[in-house]
């Protein structure tokens, strides 16, 4: 069983491990049962705010619980929207359709085709323009939401105990 | 082999040798018919959600050391029927590259175990098998011990029409123990044109030789008339004859293995031994989603543009069309698994329908990669998915007149978009390491053939006939996503068969012989960017020589559009193009020692165009192309695909960069435009230096024009919105829409609730 401690989560989420410290120490099975917890730790301890992560969502973002309810907010501390909503809305968003756009990405020839209606939708965090996504659709497209996490169903079931925002609420019952 | 004392093996003869008894119906176990078992499995499974409706792995629990010897053995039996048998085969698809693979199923067609190999089947026999029982086979058509039964018609299991499959039944006093299953990807099976994905069938009737779960055997002989049907149904006669032996001699060994396993521990052990074994693999699977996934809705959407108003040559494919392939993935608190592709694209006049056996058979080959690469592989699994192929749709027909010559356009999209979701749940649960962006598309798929001119064709000794196939399997490595915490893989992945080989040029060259191999090269600024970049593509580049009659075409994803994006920021692989040039004068160059081009690095500078002249060149946007012909010394360049990446470029190392740089990963220009990167390249001496000043300067400013750049959402939904008032997309996107809302009024009502459009809306 992988049995990775505090420090070697942190160089796994730092993408600092080598190929062959992945190959030998990481990617085998079992994994360790506990990573979610270590992985929330160090993400938590390296955010400038208290709320608890609930989920992390990529690299930027999380569902974290607060107060009034449970948000959805990016490392720097910005909250998009509810958790339930999808936080591409509350994103600044650049659309490249146009061959002089995608040609800073990409060589010529090697993008879409000027007579098709695609877009490469680029989703930024509204406060600190950290890039949170990137879709690649036709013009028209609806902005799908990613990801549903079922929070408690998570914890209650499957981790044996309460969300860590609603610990609280389960020890006045 | 024979185990001595056996009441079915005669020592000093093999099972081949022997004459088989005639069996009377009922064959199934304990005096039931297979229907009556098929009836039993699929209402046990129903009522209690178990596979057989079994409590508990009894045999398992009492003796798990010899219940994991027998898997062992089991599986063991299929790898060394698969080693050993490809050596039958000549195809280098087959023999070089391994496209083959064996596979064990219960009585009633559910999958036990499965060989090495393309394990994209482990449920496309399964579907055929029952499709067999269903049909009254037991009785009506016979299923006796010797026979041998054929299918690859994808709509009743299989993936693709050159996958072809063999089945021999496994009989142990008088009763079916098992089938056995080998399939190999054939190099050509018929059809309108040359090659073994092919493009311009629109129907079934162009597609080529169909087997449609017939018996093609009996007494472990082929039949004179079935082997002659092949012979001359196919373009490479030999290929298909030894590939036919190949698939048999396997089926046969496996036979042989299951005869001294149940003579060793008896049938009624390993009846149970089956059953369990599938219902452990339901299970693992349940435990893996709850170990690794996050329960919740997990969407992405993935498309296949299809540019063919100018392109196709029947009428009634010349047009533009754009494949829908959403895909919903929704993991319960039990561990169950649902994926639903509610309002995917209608199909279409073009190859790439997708039966619902192939998009079941590519759904296993993606969970064997990236959610169940250790456990017991088999149709458990598949009971523990439940899935919503609609029914009219690209990913379930449920028409046999259409062409399913390659699916795989369909596929490959498709699957983008579940190991997204998967990686998404990867993600949350810490598990960084499993994440995959997803991978490059297999493209560019070089088809067709030619003969061998007279003076060639007697130079070469061991030339198999005149014509040679044009089919080779180098697109099997292609660079794979990135991950959560690293780079992707170089060149070195398939999403349809996890044991992706180049295979060696000179290998397909003894096939090709017309086609020679001018170069091979790493492609610059294929890989997809990011924080962790996707893997890189490669790029070849042939010339046609001692030959006459060739044509050669090309199938290649991402052609006009992505199919799909990066992850967290990253961004999609570059997509494909096509150079080709006819009437060149490359045979000039070689004798008087000019250089001549091998390569395409920089295609915005025409770089192939300025070491040949070619009386035509073509230079498209779009990799794909039908058939075209091809003269001695015309020349074709051809490429792989890279990766997606994960993550925002601007968080990549620049030390990473100057790596990139130097291995030809990116070129300098794009690496400031995308990174911010800024330095001096030695390409002559391949070093890069990084002027750090510049760098910090170049990265301050991305993050200053993102900022002036982008718009709120609310602007981009207001234009965005005026657009879809306006249908103003192309006729390809024309053609998804309206065809999505034809099928799906659920989707329907969703896009127009989300645009704000009101329930009159039609695009």
């Amino acid at each position: 069983m992988t049995d990775l401690d505090q420090a070697r989560v942190e160089s796994l989420i730092d993408g600092e491990l080598s190929w062959d410290e992945l190959r030998n120490e990481v990617l085998p099975d079992p994994k360790d049962p506990d990573r979610f917890q270590k992985t929330r730790e160090v993400l938590q301890e390296r955010v400038d705010w208290d709320d608890p992560i609930l989920v992390p969502l990529n690299d930027h973002l999380f569902v974290v619980g607060t107060d009034d309810g449970r948000v959805i907010r990016a490392d720097c501390g910005t909250d998009l929207c509810d958790a339930g909503e999808n936080w591409k809305r509350s994103c600044e968003v650049f659309v490249r359709e146009e061959d002089e756009e995608f040609e800073e990405l990409y060589e010529e020839y090697m993008h879409v085709d000027p007579d098709w209606a695609f877009e490469l939708r680029e989703w930024y965090c509204p406060e600190c323009y950290q890039l949170l996504d990137v879709d690649a659709v036709p013009v028209g497209y609806p902005v799908l939401k990613p990801f549903e996490p079922d929070i408690d169903t998570f914890y209650e079931e499957w981790q044996g105990r309460p969300a860590p925002d609603r610990e609280g609420e389960q020890a006045a019952d | 082999m024979s185990k001595p004392g056996s009441e079915l093996h005669d020592p000093g003869t093999t099972t081949r040798e022997r004459e088989f008894e005639h069996v009377e119906p009922p064959i199934g176990w304990d005096g039931r018919t297979l229907q009556e078992m098929l009836d039993e499995s699929e209402q046990r499974l129903e009522e209690t959600g178990r596979y057989q409706g079994l409590d508990e792995l009894e045999f398992k629990a009492e003796q798990p050391f010899k219940y994991e010897q027998m898997y062992s053995r089991l599986r063991g039996a299929l790898v060394s029927a698969r080693e050993t048998a490809l050596h039958v085969s000549a195809s280098p698809i087959v023999r070089e590259i391994g496209e083959l693979c064996f596979q064990i199923y219960t009585p009633e067609g559910d999958s036990v175990a499965v060989s090495t190999g393309i394990i994209v089947h482990v449920h496309t026999g399964s579907l055929a098998i029952k499709y067999m029982i269903e049909e009254g086979y037991e009785t009506n058509r016979g299923i006796q011990p010797g026979d041998v039964f054929c299918n690859n018609d994808n709509d009743l299991g299989n993936v693709h029409t050159t996958d072809v499959h063999t089945f021999v039944p496994i009989f142990y006093d008088g009763e079916l123990v098992a089938w056995a299953d080998g399939v190999t990807h054939e190099i050509d099976i018929g059809g309108m044109t040359r090659g073994h994905d092919q493009i311009a069938s629109t129907n079934r009737h162009e597609d080529g030789l169909y087997a449609t779960c017939e018996k093609i055997g009996e007494d472990d002989k082929l039949y004179q008339d079935w082997r002659d049907r092949g012979q001359r149904g196919v373009r490479t006669p030999m290929y298909w004859d030894l590939d036919e032996k190949c698939r048999l001699a396997g089926c046969h060994m496996i036979r042989e293995a299951i005869h001294e396993m149940i003579d060793e521990v008896g049938v009624e052990l390993f009846k149970d031994f089956l059953y369990e074994a599938v219902e452990e693999g339901r299970q693992i699977m349940e435990s893996r989603v709850q170990e690794r996934l996050f329960p919740g809705t997990y969407r992405e959407a993935s498309f296949l543009p299809i540019q063919w108003a100018d392109k196709a040559w029947q009428p009634g494919a010349q047009q533009n069309m754009m494949n829908h392939l959403p895909v919903e993935i929704t993991v319960d608190g039990e561990g169950g698994v649902e994926l639903d592709m509610e309002g995917a694209t209608p199909p279409g006049p073009h190859p790439f329908n997708c039966a619902e056996g192939s998009m079941a058979g590519a759904l296993w080959v993606s969970l064997t990669q990236c959610l169940l690469h250790d456990g017991k592989v088999n149709d458990g699994a598949h009971y523990a998915v439940d899935t919503n192929y609609p029914e009219g749709t690209v990913v379930n027909p449920q028409d046999p007149e259409l062409s399913y010559h390659s699916p795989w356009g369909t596929i490959f999209p498709t699957y983008q978009g579940v190991w997204k979701c998967i990686s998404r749940g990867f993600f949350s649960r810490g598990f960084r390491e499993e994440v995959v962006t997803g991978y490059g598309e297999p493209s560019d798929a070089i088809q067709g053939g030619g003969k061998l001119m007279d003076s060639l064709a007697e130079a070469i000794p061991d030339a198999l006939g005149d014509y040679f196939p044009v089919g080779s399997f180098d697109f099997s490595c292609q660079g794979l996503g990135a991950s959560a915490c690293r780079d992707g893989l170089d060149y070195g992945y398939a999403m349809f068969n996890p044991e992706a080989d180049l295979g060696d040029v000179e290998e397909w060259e003894q096939t090709q012989w017309g086609l020679i191999q001018l170069g091979r090269k790493v492609k610059p600024n294929t890989a997809g960017h990011g924080k962790y970049r996707g893997g890189s593509g490669w790029e070849g580049l042939y010339t046609v020589m001692g030959s006459e009659d060739t044509s050669l075409y090309c199938v290649s994803l991402p052609n006009v559009a992505w199919c799909t994006s990066g992850m967290s920021g990253g961004y999609p692989h570059g997509t494909g193009y096509s150079v080709r040039a006819h009437d060149t004068d490359l045979a000039r160059r070689t004798v008087t020692d000019e250089p001549y081009s091998i390569g395409d690095d920089r295609p915005g500078e025409h770089q192939f165009e300025q070491n040949i002249e070619a009386e035509e060149l073509i230079r498209d946007q779009d990799p794909m192309f039908f058939p075209e012909e091809f003269e001695n010394y015309d020349m074709l360049h051809y490429k792989t695909s890279g990766g997606p990446g994960w993550g925002d470029p601007l968080e990549r190392p620049s030390e990473k960069l100057k790596a990139d740089i130097e291995e030809d990963v990116f070129t300098p220009d794009i690496v400031e435009e995308v990174y911010g990167v800024v330095g001096d390249y030695d390409a002559e001496n391949r070093d890069f230096t990084i002027d750090e000043e510049a760098t910090a300067e170049r990265r301050a400013e991305i993050r200053e024009e993102r900022a002036e750049r982008t718009q709120s959402f609310e602007e981009f939904f207001e234009e965005e919105q005026a657009r879809v008032k306006q249908s103003d997309w192309n006729d390809g996107v024309q053609w998804m829409y309206e065809g999505v809302f034809d099928l799906s009024e659920e989707w329907a009502d969703e896009f127009r609730g989300f645009w704000d459009l009101g329930d009159g809306y039609s695009p």
